[in-house]
């Protein structure tokens, strides 16, 4: 199997958050990400996004919370 | 149930929150507040299906988004916003290198959730989405603020599967920079 590339790893990465990934290209990103720091952290920062944009809606930004 | 009068003012007291939940998709003062008013006379009409069994701004926000998908309808009839080039990925040039690989690689974020207490972060965050081209914040927030999938995104906005994950990609690239520049990389 051709190893990704880092734009190919975040791609699916942010793929993964919005339909089911293929065997294999769980497969293949699971081997990237297990070598590749920079790709985790911005996974793991994609997915961040998520959380905090879905409390953007609950904070009043004039009074804080 | 609580009487009429005070099944209104209940409503009535949440309308600050509908209008930021709406205003945050629909980025338009006047549309946010149409979707609103909507979604609290359907509210008031459909009181007997609360009948507090949710969590009444639950209940509404529910409602709301309806009304919100019916105004990004509306709006997607009107030639209003420019189309995004799908070929403009190549914005990420500056990230990656020839090869697929990170030119620089991203840096760790320091106390990510402690940021999520803070007021000012959540305005760096804004001041993020409202960098992103129209069409490109419409298609992430659906999918992160309105909790949509992508199929009924992809209908919604008359866009192919394919179109639609590569603007999220790019939302998601492109906030994660945005907030690295102007909050965590401070």
């Amino acid at each position: 199997m051709r190893l990704l590339t880092c734009k190919e790893t975040t791609r699916l990465v942010s793929q993964g958050l919005d339909r089911e990934l293929a065997f294999g290209e769980r497969v293949a990103l699971r081997l990237h990400l297990a070598i590749c720091v920079g790709c985790r952290r911005a996974g793991s920062q994609m997915r961040y996004l998520r959380g905090a944009v879905r409390k953007l809606a609950t904070i009043d930004l004039k009074t804080g919370f | 149930m609580p009487p009429a009068d005070d099944f209104r003012s209940q409503i009535e007291a949440l309308r600050p929150y509908l209008m930021r939940f709406a205003s945050l998709q629909l980025r338009d003062a006047a549309a946010a507040e149409d979707a609103v008013q909507e979604a609290l006379v359907a509210a008031l009409a459909g009181e007997a299906g609360f009948a507090g069994r949710a969590n009444l701004r639950t209940w509404l926000t529910g409602i709301l988004k309806h009304k919100i998908v019916d105004a990004i309808r509306r709006q997607a009839r009107e030639p209003a916003l420019p189309q995004e080039g799908e070929d403009a990925a190549d914005e990420f040039d500056a990230l990656f290198r020839r090869n697929g690989h990170w030119a620089e690689r991203p840096a760790g974020w320091d106390d990510p959730d402690g940021a999520l207490e803070q007021a000012q972060f959540f305005r760096a965050l804004e001041r993020c989405l409202e960098r992103l081209p129209a069409r490109t914040a419409q298609a992430f927030m659906m999918r992160e603020h309105l909790g949509l999938e992508t199929p009924e995104i992809c209908k919604e906005l008359g866009i192919t599967p394919t179109h639609c994950w590569v603007m999220l990609y790019r939302a998601r690239m492109t906030l994660r920079e945005c907030l690295q520049q102007t909050w965590f990389g401070r």
